[in-house]
């Protein structure tokens, strides 16, 4: 069955319930989205207003579940959204939307519209209208691995790479393990330091873990395209890895997308709880700390600051993990004015720096995000995601701004006090 | 009752000083909103005012508005014209009856064709071919189309006339119409008020004697210079009311210091009348001065408003019962019909036809 | 029809209908959007939904972070418009008046000069929304007649009560009549547009409050 726009109608009417039906009866199209999103207040396009966006949706739900909508549509007074309108639709759903959640923050009536817009984009997609380059990366993601083309294989030649430089064997499909260790795609490939990061850290700690030779790709293209049978596909893959291996916790990486995906949105998605729990690596560290097993020493004397990812931080929960950390060991740590779940999206997430087509706008607002900066006076960001410090480093370049972007994890195994330099691998059960 | 004696002559009769005479046309004057330049105008036009002849028919009445007028304790000069008027048929106050009566009734309309000034009060059944009321046979209805094709003007005293009245309260069973229900074609001057104030009915008589005019009315055809203001705007309690000074039952502090009446039901803001000003009984006072709220006894329809001691903003039905119902037909329906689409919901859930890569393309 | 017969239907059968069409099509629009149900969701949670659902309902009555001159317009315009015209409906004691024949109680009025003056600030910032609706891009681009129609419908009893307590235009049954009438318009109109949102907001709300709680943030 192709993708149709029957198919995508019928999409979201079984997307709409009882939340979605009280925000559209709610909306009194005030318009104080708008100033919310970061696509609008950089570009003063009001067709990126977040409401707006919704409207293909909107009409459907009047036609669908209101009684007046119903008996005007019977009477073909009113209309449903067309092909074309979802294709006039499609960048302003995909292209400007990163489900960076400050819309539905800020609606003064309550509305949730990025839930909303996580839903529409199951219509959007069924109807066929997803950008091209969010749908390479789908394909990449369930035919080759990952959606940025790591194979079973990259992963393994990482891996490698790290024991060595380590100079010890990591933990690979251990079963019984107590954590299985999953990466993103732009990790392992850009940021692979992340890897030797986690195992001295987790060496020091005495943590039981595991990395996986199946599930080792946990960010999720499937949500950001929006099909939850596709998400399910991927998803599927670190769940089976986790119960084949009987571990006790699925560790989340430094990613904003997967963490919604396997911490929120995976269990509905398969349609049962899992039999492990999932902790984000931020959530893991700071507990680690909090019992005292994670010790740091020296100072970062550079002035630095924190970008909250928003599927972690704001959509997440994971606020104040971050800034215990941060604060064992940074020394002029300053927030942004607007931070932790008041902080501005970086602007490539939800799918956008997949899609090739938004990468003019999504350099654009990243106005925002230097209008934070500026005045700061860092020379350093800290952050959590590896999408976001790819589209932090975009910008900062594009706006000439001269400041590192790092990770928080690699940062603090920087400072990490090692007393266990064994030789042999620490991946038995404690 | 000599017809063809002048107003003056008639006074001079009656032994009724020119200072009595012209202080009755200041009076006059003032209370129609005249200036005073006009009160010799006045005096000069009632003193050579022949009598007219006034047919005064009484339908389904209950004689108050007769008793209104007519009510004094010693000669009044609202008595006196009333025998400035060639009153020549009065249920109440003429001397003929029977067969009698109706002679001079038609004598009377023959004599004066298209001269006489027709006055009625009550009001006029209509149902089952108006049987509710009749005269010598004739219903109302045929009486009152037969008097009023040769009648100069219509005034229709009291509200039951003018508008109805008591009989059309509901379930209105007689079909009680008013006066101008009925005739169409003449000018017909509404004297509302259950009764109406006596000096009203004089002011708009002597009005019709000096200029031989019908007064400035209303949109419902009642003379502006006693129903151009509502009770409420020349209230002396009005005060009371801007102040937010409420009586809330009729013996409670407030309402013996005099204060505002309306949450007791008080009408005033809607009633046009000159109870306010010109008062009852030669000035003594008006309900709202005795401690009860006016019930807007002028108006059309008083007698359904809801109750004479529901405040305006009352609701004047019962919605308890209704709300009732319609809260739990309301929560029925939706919750049928959300369940029928959670249903649908449901059934396309699935019926879901999953997503697969190839569908990309 | 007299202005008197229709202050008599005003008072009895139109606010009879009108407020069973009210209180009849709100129930319905509440519990329907109910039933269409929502999906429990099978993720562990790491807060509630109850309280931090209850929270955002005044919570987001809060001005919030990084607010734009062009929030504040809007926000404040909008309290004044609400404040205005909740306090001259409940608070007006001819308004009360209704209410106690409407419930079997009332409650102390304000001081009508008081009322008077929030009700023209409440017209001022009506306008001003309007102006805005109208002038933005933003409000241009997600309005529809509804908007208009309802801010019609809004604004009419508080213009039409002004009117009627100074005297202006019509003669005080007629605009009594009018401004009774203007207000059951816009109870009967209200399950049907957006207005239904003096009630499904406090739901909006919560939705919105319990969706984040469930994650641990409070929105």
């Amino acid at each position: 069955m192709t993708a149709s726009i029957d198919r995508g109608i019928k999409a979201l009417v079984e997307q709409i319930d009882a939340p979605v039906a009280t925000f559209f009866t709610t909306c009194v199209h005030c318009g104080m989205c708008a100033d919310a999103c970061l696509f609008f207040t950089e570009t003063r396009d009001p067709k990126y207003t977040p409401i707006y966006k919704l409207f293909p949706m909107r009409k459907v739900w009047r036609m669908e579940y209101t009684f007046w909508g119903k008996l005007l549509g019977k009477l073909g007074l009113l209309k449903g959204p067309t092909d074309e309108e979802l294709a006039e639709w499609e960048p302003l759903v995909y292209d400007s939307c990163t489900l960076c959640g400050r819309c539905s923050m800020v609606c003064p009536v309550g509305n949730d519209i990025t839930y909303m817009i996580r839903k529409m984009r199951e219509g959007m997609v069924a109807s066929g209208h997803a950008p091209r380059g969010l749908k390479d990366a789908m394909k990449r993601a369930i035919e080759i691995g990952s959606p940025m083309a790591v194979t079973p294989q990259t992963f393994q030649t990482v891996v490698r790479k790290a024991e060595e430089e380590l100079g010890f064997a990591l933990p690979m499909d251990v079963e019984g393990a107590d954590y299985l260790m999953t990466l993103s795609s732009a990790e392992i490939a850009q940021f692979e330091e992340i890897i030797p990061a986690v195992a001295r850290i987790f060496r020091e700690t005495d943590l039981s873990w595991t990395l996986s030779s199946t599930g080792f790709e946990s960010t999720n293209t499937g949500i950001q395209i929006g099909s939850s049978d596709l998400a399910k596909h991927l998803l599927e893959r670190v769940v089976h890895t986790a119960e084949r291996l009987k571990v006790k916790y699925v560790i989340s990486p430094e990613c904003g997308h997967a963490y919604t995906a396997l911490r929120w949105e995976g269990p509905n998605l398969i349609g049962r709880p899992y039999p492990f729990k999932v902790i984000h690596i931020v959530e893991l560290l700071d507990e680690l700390r909090a019992q005292g097993r994670l010790k740091t020493e020296g100072f970062d004397e550079d002035r630095l600051t924190f970008h909250d990812p928003c599927q972690m931080v704001r959509r997440g929960g994971v606020v104040e993990q971050p800034r215990n950390l941060l604060n064992m060991f940074a020394k002029d740590f300053v927030e942004m004015e607007e931070h932790g779940i008041n902080n501005w999206c970086c602007g490539g997430g939800g799918g956008v720096s997949a899609n090739e087509r938004a990468d003019e706008v999504r350099i654009k607002v990243f106005s925002k995000k230097k209008s934070q900066l500026d005045g700061l006076g860092v020379s350093k960001i800290v952050t959590a995601c590896s999408n976001c410090r790819n589209m932090l480093e975009d910008g900062l370049e594009h706006n000439n701004m001269d400041m590192e972007v790092v990770g928080l994890t690699e940062l603090l195994a920087e400072h990490l006090v090692e007393t266990k330099d064994k030789p042999a691998a620490s991946g038995e059960q404690s | 009752m000599a017809k063809n004696e002048t107003l003056g002559e008639v006074m001079r009769r009656q032994g009724i000083s020119r200072r009595g005479f012209l202080k009755f046309c200041t009076a006059t004057a003032s209370m129609m909103a005249m200036p005073p330049g006009m009160v010799p105008a006045i005096a000069a036009a009632l003193e050579k005012a022949r009598r007219p002849s006034v047919i005064w028919l009484s339908f389904q009445e209950c004689t108050g508005c007769t008793e209104s007028l007519t009510r004094s304790h010693s000669p009044t000069v609202e008595n006196l014209i009333f025998n400035a008027i060639s009153l020549d048929y009065h249920h109440t106050l003429q001397a003929a009856s029977g067969t009698a009566a109706e002679e001079a009734r038609e004598h009377a309309m023959k004599e004066n064709d298209g001269k006489y000034l027709l006055v009625v009060d009550g009001s006029i059944p209509t149902r089952d071919g108006g049987v509710y009321s009749t005269i010598a046979g004739m219903t109302n209805l045929q009486i009152l189309e037969e008097t009023a094709k040769g009648a100069a003007a219509i005034i229709a005293v009291g509200t039951c006339a003018a508008f109805g009245g008591i009989p059309k309260a509901k379930p209105n069973p007689t079909g009680a119409v008013a006066v101008s229900d009925i005739i169409t074609d003449k000018p017909i001057i509404n004297v509302s008020g259950c009764p109406p104030i006596p000096t009203v009915i004089t002011g708009v008589l002597a009005n019709f004697l000096t200029f031989g005019t019908i007064p400035d009315l209303d949109k419902y055809g009642r003379p502006l210079a006693f129903f151009g203001d509502t009770i409420h705007d020349r209230c002396y309690r009005r005060r009371f009311y801007d102040q937010g000074l409420f009586a809330e039952t009729f013996d409670d502090e407030g309402a013996r210091k005099g204060w505002c009446l309306y949450k007791l039901g008080c009408k005033g803001p809607t009633t046009y009348n000159a109870c306010a000003t010109t008062k009852w009984n030669q000035g003594t006072s008006f309900p709202i001065q005795s401690g009860h709220g006016c019930f807007g006894c002028s108006e059309p329809d008083f007698w359904d408003a809801g109750g004479f001691y529901k405040p305006l903003p009352a609701a004047t039905i019962d919605v308890g019962g209704a709300a009732g119902v319609a809260i739990a037909a309301g929560a029925a329906a939706g919750a049928a019909f959300g369940l029928y689409e959670r249903n649908r919901r449901k059934k396309a859930q699935s019926s879901h036809e999953p997503l697969t890569v190839d569908d990309l393309d | 029809m007299t202005a008197a017969e229709l202050l008599n239907w005003a008072r009895g059968p139109g606010l009879q209908i009108s407020l069973v069409v009210f209180v009849l099509g709100m129930t319905y629009r509440v519990l329907q959007n109910y039933f269409i149900g929502r999906k429990a969701s099978l993720a562990e949670a790491r807060g509630s939904q109850w309280g931090p659902g209850i929270e955002t309902v005044w919570r987001r009555s809060l001005f919030h972070p990084g607010m734009t001159g062009k929030g504040y317009f809007t926000l404040i315009a909008g309290y004044t418009f609400h404040i205005g015209f909740l306090v001259t409906l409940f608070f007006l004691a001819q308004h009360i008046e209704l209410f106690k024949s409407l419930l079997g109680f009332g409650w102390p009025a304000l001081a009508e000069g008081l009322i008077e003056l929030l009700a023209v600030l409440s017209i001022a910032a009506l306008v001003a929304v309007l102006v805005d609706r109208l002038v933005d891009p933003v409000r241009r681009k997600i309005s529809d007649f509804q908007d208009y129609f309802t801010w019609v419908l809004t604004v009419a009893p508080l213009i039409t009560g002004y009117m009627l307590v100074n005297g202006m235009a019509m003669r005080y049954t007629e605009m009594l009549a009018l401004h009774i009438l203007s207000f059951e318009a816009l109870l009967v109109a209200a399950p049907f547009t957006k207005l239904s949102h003096m009630v499904t907001i406090f739901i909006a709300r919560w939705y919105n409050g319990a969706i984040a709680g469930y994650k641990g943030v409070q929105s």
